[in-house]
């Protein structure tokens, strides 16, 4: 397999990821080397994904919920910004054009 | 007491016998980090105040004669495990004021126990590295040459166990994180098999891969550790019943030789004279195939940034951790992330997001998981005739802070003899190998054991006698 072109810049916004200018110049030549690296993978011969996980993810019965709000303030009080008993957040959509 | 020869097994002896009390121990080794992590920084905290009330509650414990095999030991925490009302950061800016919100299991089990908690150690950011030095708060020193790395990600704990700073310490292993800075330091490091200890509470790396474990001075006290934290969780869905039979006395050790042809002769030396030593004691030593561990290195530095990247997208500065100001949500998201992620946590994040993109993911992620079923074969099948498979834990000894900064790949390939070892999910163990000198030091290192699923008390019965 040939190495892909790889684009820091689309990358990055997928993974909402601000990079400084500065910085895009080292990752250009980082990320791709990497990349290169793991390229033997491709010449493993791997016919198919196993077909039984050695463990399984158990979930537990969908039962005996916890008492409503027992854990509201705890977890509210992680968030870096709240109104009332709600997390809040900034507008999702912008109406500034780009 | 002496610190720098003292074990968890000793320790108890003696405060059970009242000849110190947990106080006692806890100040004596308060005063160790007070003199000594001015010149290693093997803590990010130390928990002074608490650390004593802790003491005196377990000294109430001994009085009353309820003492358990952990009552009054002190430990050191790696800074990814989280104990209720302390900061835990993962030695990262994004949370460098979080304060847990609950306890991790293996927290619970040993406050049950009476543990006292000395401080949370330094590591690589979110437990990506193999050095100590993508900390955000700067790197840990080797107590054997300060001019050298202690190893990672989990080499504050290594180091604090090493200079005599902890009895103890909880690490966590996704590649080697517990094993190699063990190695480096020369002390005992354990990674369990996958799913032996409850992973609820630890803040995950790579969630396939990641395995709570304990360092320590020699194979009991590792043991010792371990047998208090290990066990099924409700809370965490991976965790599994401790196995009920294990082999008693094991003698069979396979060697993977194709896989060591490029070993330092140094290294070799030192594995071979442990080898020795073991074949001496009556163990038989045949060749293992293990012919896909070739790919390993490869399987792992893409099955990793993919869960990494997956993990780290909930710090996105809305539900706790830094937050950076904007005027639209995205860029709150965007701007936090950057401000709060070290360099290796952003290149990470950013081959994870590839080898997950559409178009990408057949190649590189769903190769790798078919790859990794292939390791995971090979160790099933070599552990048909053996108890356990020996190898170095590292190919070289203690690098020098700052020797692999500018390529991060050179860094990866130091990984290769531990990572085959999360990718199959079995238990490993490194103990003190020797020692090979550099600069005029006595530098330590490690020989790797490693078992079959759930085989723990194999590595411990061969750890014993190494």
């Amino acid at each position: 397999m040939t190495q892909p072109k790889v684009d820091v810049a689309a990358l990055a916004k997928l993974a909402r990821l601000d990079i400084p200018e500065g910085e895009m110049v080292q990752l250009e030549k980082e990320i791709p080397a990497i990349l290169k690296f793991v390229e033997t993978i491709q010449a493993a011969s791997t016919g198919r994904e196993a077909n039984t996980p050695a463990l399984r993810n158990v979930m537990r019965a969908d039962e005996n919920p916890i008492e409503s709000g027992k854990y509201t303030k705890t977890l509210l009080d992680a968030a870096p910004a709240r109104e009332g008993n709600r997390v809040a957040v900034k507008q999702v959509i912008s109406r500034k054009k780009k | 007491m002496d610190l720098s020869t003292l074990t968890i097994a000793e320790a108890r002896r003696a405060l059970d016998a009242k000849e110190y009390s947990a106080l006692e121990l806890t100040n004596a080794y308060l005063d160790a980090i007070a003199q000594k992590d001015g010149e290693f920084h093997a803590y990010l905290e130390v928990w002074t105040d608490s650390a004593r009330e802790e003491a005196k509650a377990a000294d109430a414990m001994i009085a009353a004669g309820k003492s358990q095999p952990l009552t009054g030991i002190p430990i050191a925490v790696k800074d990814n495990m989280l104990i209720e009302g302390r900061i835990v950061s993962a030695a990262s800016k994004i949370l460098e004021n979080y304060h847990a919100s609950y306890d991790a299991t293996v927290i619970s089990k040993l406050k049950a126990q009476g543990v006292v908690f000395l401080g949370r150690t330094n590591m690589d950011e979110f437990a990506l590295g193999s050095s100590t030095e993508n900390s955000a708060y700067g790197p840990t020193k080797n107590p054997h040459d300060t001019s050298r790395v202690p190893g990672g990600t989990s080499g504050g704990s290594a180091a604090a166990v090493a200079a005599g700073m902890a009895l103890a310490a909880l690490g966590s292993d996704t590649g080697g994180s517990i094993r190699q800075p063990a190695a480096f330091c020369g002390v005992v490091g354990l990674k369990p098999t996958y799913g032996a200890v409850s992973r609820s509470g630890l803040i995950a790396a790579a969630s396939s891969l990641d395995q709570i474990g304990t360092l320590a001075k020699n194979v009991n006290d590792a043991k010792i550790l371990f047998d208090a934290i290990r066990g099924h969780d409700a809370m965490d869905s991976t965790s599994i019943e401790n196995p009920k039979s294990e082999i008693r006395n094991p003698k069979k050790l396979g060697v993977p030789r194709e896989f060591l042809t490029d070993l330092n002769p140094e290294i070799r030396t030192q594995f071979e004279s442990t080898l020795q030593t073991l074949k001496d004691k009556g163990y038989s030593v045949t060749d293992v195939a293990l012919p896909s561990l070739q790919y390993a290195l490869a399987v792992y530095y893409i099955i990793n940034p993919a869960e990494v990247s997956t993990n780290l997208a909930r710090l996105d500065g809305i539900r706790y951790g830094l937050s950076v100001p904007a005027d639209v949500i995205g860029e709150v998201y965007s701007k936090t992330r950057a401000a709060g992620f070290g360099a290796e946590t952003r290149r990470r994040i950013l081959v994870g997001t590839f080898v997950l993109s559409s178009g990408y993911a057949d190649a590189y992620y769903r190769k790798a998981r078919s790859a990794r079923e292939l390791i995971r074969a090979d160790f099933a099948k070599a552990f048909e005739s053996v108890d356990a498979i020996v190898m170095p834990t590292t190919p070289s000894p203690a690098f020098k802070l700052g020797e692999k900064n500018n390529d991060p790949v050179s860094l990866y390939l130091e990984d290769i003899f531990t990572v085959p070892v999360n990718l199959a999910g079995v238990p490993a163990i490194s103990v003190p190998g020797g020692t090979v000198e550099r600069d005029g030091k006595k530098l330590p290192v490690g020989f790797q054991i490693i078992g079959a699923w759930g085989g723990e008390q194999t590595l411990f019965a061969i750890g014993k006698d190494v």
